[in-house]
């Protein structure tokens, strides 16, 4: 399809980009910075509801731009992700000190580059779309700029990203190099000789290097806990569920389409990085002391439950992947949205702010303990239609020795999610209750709420619109 | 109503925990009986169920089905039969009898009550929707439910080692329900079509070694339920330091899920492998009965010991099932359900005590028979009821175990009549310090058991002493199922 023709499906995309710029300018004449925020979450409210389901894959601007229900639902995903990121930032107190509305414009263009990402088929775009997410990511890791740790943690992403993108790229050159060609299904057919086996094997692992980093896999997840904590509240938020999100849908598509004649090759590899990735995130994760690194180690362990998802490479994993993600979305933007909320009224990240939260803040406390607790697993939470579905994957192709690690791992997490739960409701309180925290963060932390009990309780109903 | 009368039965608890989060947290009157409440309107529509329960009928009554989860042809299925609604007769009583036992319980503890009541109420609905539902995917929801709940009754509630009670509890019942999950997964995946339903699953040609397994990864979940030796760790830690209502419920309910998971899903869904399991399971039995015992003989402290004798009854429940005889099965079956109520009470009478004199340890007492008369004869009851004395209910029920455990081989039987033996010392000699001997000048002042406690003990006594006179009061309602599932599991 031709580039002015692709115009007409584009739209939520062009005022993505639209308002990204009017915010920026905007940012300009406004003194009042709140509303620059809240003109972003309209431009999204704006482009979700442009948003039309594609009914059938359509190749925007000559197959740049590949719009399948794959990429419409992480579209959903993306802007999901963005719009709550800006509830939640609009009641995070350190913002308002400066460039405040310089911070909303680049969470639109963020929505944007996600999308890219989602809709991205071919190596060019893909390494400039992930690359597009990274550079502003580094932005906003490092966008509190007299905080020291915000900087440090900017620094180190940038420097493990660049690095880790190195290699990926290096990793694409192969593939060009043997294919001739930068189109992810045409490189399979290329690679379905057996002659490209050693090829097809160097490549796949320099692309679990490039897109591991994004989405915090083992070996490749040390630069998490650091950037997690130094980074901003919201945009920790972010980095934990967005990117990490696109990372597997580019992961999925790649697999899917260039390296599904190698699964016997890659399947035992992530096999072995989904048990590693889950590993080191739970045991480390028991003794954190800080909310913020504690959820890093927790959100590396997710992902190597979402890689159970991708390792079984079957029908049901590629499900399974799809809705961990969205119940992993809700759940940790909801578990960082109530730690927000903490860390205004407490100026605390520290464990110990938690301790008698449950007679400070019942309402709070009471929405982090069912975050926790869906983050365990246990039902009738969202969490738990996750799990299962991760764990009815692995037992269908008979991946019996990832399942019960994943099993062992599951109470290693219920106990360091509990650690939490029982600083909140077992210990004394240390300070007064809390004063009324900001409307959009309530309305945050109610939305994803109502989401991890509805996901929780009517599966049916958010499995049919996702899966058709 | 009538049809839908097991939903009413497993969400009018929740529908009362809704309700009292809309109430102020400084009305704790209204919150309690609001609680009590809403757990009598479960024994009265228990009780109207009652009436609509064909006992004559071996198979499922009171069905409700709808779709829940198309994509994996998970249903919401509920209905009962003479193996589940004893069981859920047992928790409504429980319930009822623990709601308004923690009237007095909890408002010494810095008033609490809303969250109280609340946690007490959903860990109800788990309890009922544990029992009474028939998909393989709702059952482990309802059964994951009670976990949280009673993580929080014991670590908020519970004595001074609660937090390491509660999380002990919680891991080690996760821990099995997690392989649990996965044989559920492993029986979806190898039934064609696949499906959760208990009605389809049943009868379906299973490979002996997949049953093996299975039956294995069941059995975990289990048997920390129940608990089986060595799972059983974590029983003393919770019921010591639960509060008096929890640890009623715990031992008078939250055990017999266990062994009533072996009945609904294990026996029937796995028989080949359940009769090769069968001397595994009769020496797990006789272990449970005889460590239980002695280490309930050990204890200084007097609810201690009761957690430990609730190893070795539940002993005979497994004797029972590891038969797999009608007497063995009747025997198992009935002793479930009386356990439910002489523990209960014991762990009751334990409470009043602990209340007045906030001690347990045995060796403190003495004299008390003369000082609190009244309290002296309920604890007797109590006591020989559990420890088996004919005419109360706990001598029918290990009587039938026994028996059957007798047709399946009397060297097992041979040693578990030494459990009834410890229970007889046991039970004895803590009356001995506690009710004879000479007062403790301490405790000259306490005062006699109170008719509000007295109230609670009651309806307990009414069945243990109705079962013990006439067993097929509650047997007749058991019997038809019983026979059912032994005639299927013999094929």
């Amino acid at each position: 399809m031709g580039a002015i023709e692709s115009l007409r499906y584009f739209v939520p995309e062009l005022i993505l980009l639209g308002g990204a710029f009017a915010a920026f300018t905007l940012d300009f004449f406004l003194k009042q910075k709140k509303i620059v925020g809240e003109f972003a979450i309209f431009v999204i409210a704006l482009a979700i509801s442009f948003v039309e389901a594609p009914v059938k894959p359509l190749p925007l601007f000559s197959g740049m731009f590949y719009m399948d229900p794959f990429a419409h639902f992480f579209r959903y995903l993306a802007l999901g992700a963005v719009a709550v990121t800006l509830l939640v930032s609009l009641g995070y107190g350190p913002l308002k000190k400066r460039y405040a509305g310089e911070f909303y414009g680049l969470f639109l263009l963020m929505a944007f580059a996600l999308i890219l990402v989602a809709a991205a088929n071919n190596l060019l775009m893909i390494f400039l779309a992930v690359e597009f997410v990274s550079l502003l990511s580094y932005l906003l890791v490092g966008f509190l700029k007299d905080d020291p740790r915000s900087k440090e943690a900017a620094i180190k992403y940038l420097l493990f990203g660049t690095v880790c993108s190195g290699i990926m790229l290096y990793g694409m050159s192969l593939l060009y190099g043997a294919a001739g060609s930068i189109d992810l299904l045409t490189i399979g057919d290329v690679l379905f000789h057996p002659s490209m086996k050693p090829l097809a094997a160097a490549a796949v692992l320099f692309f679990f290097a490039g897109l591991g980093f994004k989405i915090s896999m083992a070996p490749f997840h040390m630069w998490a806990p650091d950037v997690y904590e130094g980074a901003p509240t919201p945009v920790t938020a972010f980095l934990t569920v967005a990117p990490k999100a696109l990372g597997f849908a580019v992961l999925m598509r790649v697999l899917g389409l260039t390296f599904w004649n190698y699964a016997p090759v890659w399947s035992p590899i992530l096999v072995i990085l989904s048990i590693l990735t889950m590993t080191v995130g739970n045991i480390t994760a028991v003794s954190q002391t800080n909310i913020k690194r504690f959820l890093a180690y927790s959100s590396i362990a997710q992902a190597g439950y979402i890689l159970m998802g991708l390792a079984v490479f079957s029908q049901l994993g590629d499900e399974s992947v799809l809705i961990y993600l969205l119940v992993y979305l809700l759940t940790n933007l909801g578990a960082f949205a109530a730690v927000t909320l903490v860390g205004e009224a407490t100026q605390s990240d520290s464990l110990d702010a938690y301790a008698g939260l449950s007679e400070r803040s019942p309402v709070t406390a009471a929405m982090l303990a069912v975050f926790l607790l869906s983050l365990a697993g246990i039902p009738p939470l969202a969490g738990f239609i996750g799990k299962y579905y991760v764990f009815a994957a692995a037992i269908q192709v008979n991946f019996i020795t990832l399942v019960v690690v994943a099993a062992v791992n599951s109470i290693v997490a219920a106990y360091y999610y509990f650690r939490i739960i029982r600083l909140m409701y077992l210990v004394p309180a240390s300070g007064p209750a809390f004063t009324a925290p900001s409307k959009a963060l309530t309305a945050a932390l109610w939305l994803m709420f109502a989401g991890v009990l509805a996901l929780g309780i009517f599966p049916g109903f958010f499995l049919t619109r996702i899966l058709g | 109503m009538t049809s839908h009368i097991l939903s009413w039965i497993i969400f009018t608890p929740l529908i009362g925990a809704f309700a009292i989060l809309f109430i102020p947290k400084s009305s704790a009157r209204m919150i309690k009986w609001v609680a009590l409440l809403a757990t009598a309107i479960v024994t009265a529509l228990t009780f109207y169920a009652l009436g609509l329960f064909q006992s004559s009928e071996a198979g499922f009554q009171l069905m409700e089905r709808a779709v829940w989860i198309p994509q994996f042809g998970v249903q919401y299925l509920l209905a009962t039969d003479g193996i589940s609604f004893p069981m859920v007769l047992l928790t409504a009583i429980i319930s009822l009898v623990a709601c308004y036992s923690s009237f007095p319980h909890v408002r010494v503890k810095d008033a609490r009550e809303k969250e109280y009541y609340f946690l007490f109420l959903l860990l109800e609905t788990g309890m009922m929707g544990t029992f009474l539902a028939l998909d393989l995917f709702l059952f482990y929801v309802f059964w994951e439910v009670v976990l949280v709940p009673m993580y929080f009754l014991i670590g908020i509630w519970g004595g001074p080692r609660r937090e390491y009670a509660a999380i002990k509890f919680f891991l080690y019942t996760l821990a099995g329900s997690l392989f649990m999950l996965l044989g559920i997964l492993g029986v979806y995946f190898a039934a064609a079509p696949h499906t959760f339903d208990m009605t389809q699953l049943v009868g379906m040609p299973r490979g002996l070694l997949f049953q093996q397994i299975v039956f294995m990864a069941f059995f975990l979940g289990f048997a920390i339920k129940v608990p089986i030796f060595p799972f059983h760790t974590w029983l003393p830690d919770a019921h010591v330091e639960a509060p008096t209502p929890i640890s009623v419920i715990l031992a008078g309910v939250l055990l017999k899920m266990g062994t009533y998971g072996f009945f609904r899903f294990s026996y029937p869904l796995f028989p080949e492998a359940a009769r090769w399991f069968q001397p595994a399971m009769a020496v797990l039995a006789i272990i449970g009965i005889i460590y239980g015992g002695f280490v309930a003989l050990a204890q200084t402290d007097f609810k201690k010991m009761i957690a430990y004798s609730s190893v070795s009854h539940m002993g005979f429940v497994l004797l029972g099932l590891a038969a797999m005889n009608a007497d063995g099965f009747r025997g198992a079956m009935l002793q479930m359900f009386n356990h439910g109520t002489i523990t209960g009470g014991l762990f009751l009478l334990v409470g009043v005590l602990y209340d007045r004199a906030h001690t347990r340890e045995l060796s403190d007492f003495g004299g008390l028979g003369a000082k609190m008369p009244r309290y002296a004869g309920y604890l007797t009851f109590f006591a020989l009821a559990s420890l088996g004395l004919p005419g109360l209910s706990g001598f029918v029920s290990e009587f039938l175990s026994l028996l059957g455990a007798y047709q399946y081989s009397k060297i097992v039987t041979g040693l578990s009549v030494v459990g009834i033996i410890l229970a007889a010392t046991y039970l004895l000699y803590a009356i001995q310090r506690v009710l004879l001997g000479k007062l403790n000048p301490k405790w000259a002042e306490l005062p006699d058991i109170k008719t509000p406690e007295v109230l609670t003990l009651v309806p307990l006594m009414v069945f243990i002493l109705a079962i013990g006179v006439y067993p097929r009061v509650i047997l007749d309602y058991m019997i038809p199922t019983l026979d059912g599932l032994l005639k299927m599991i013999k094929v």
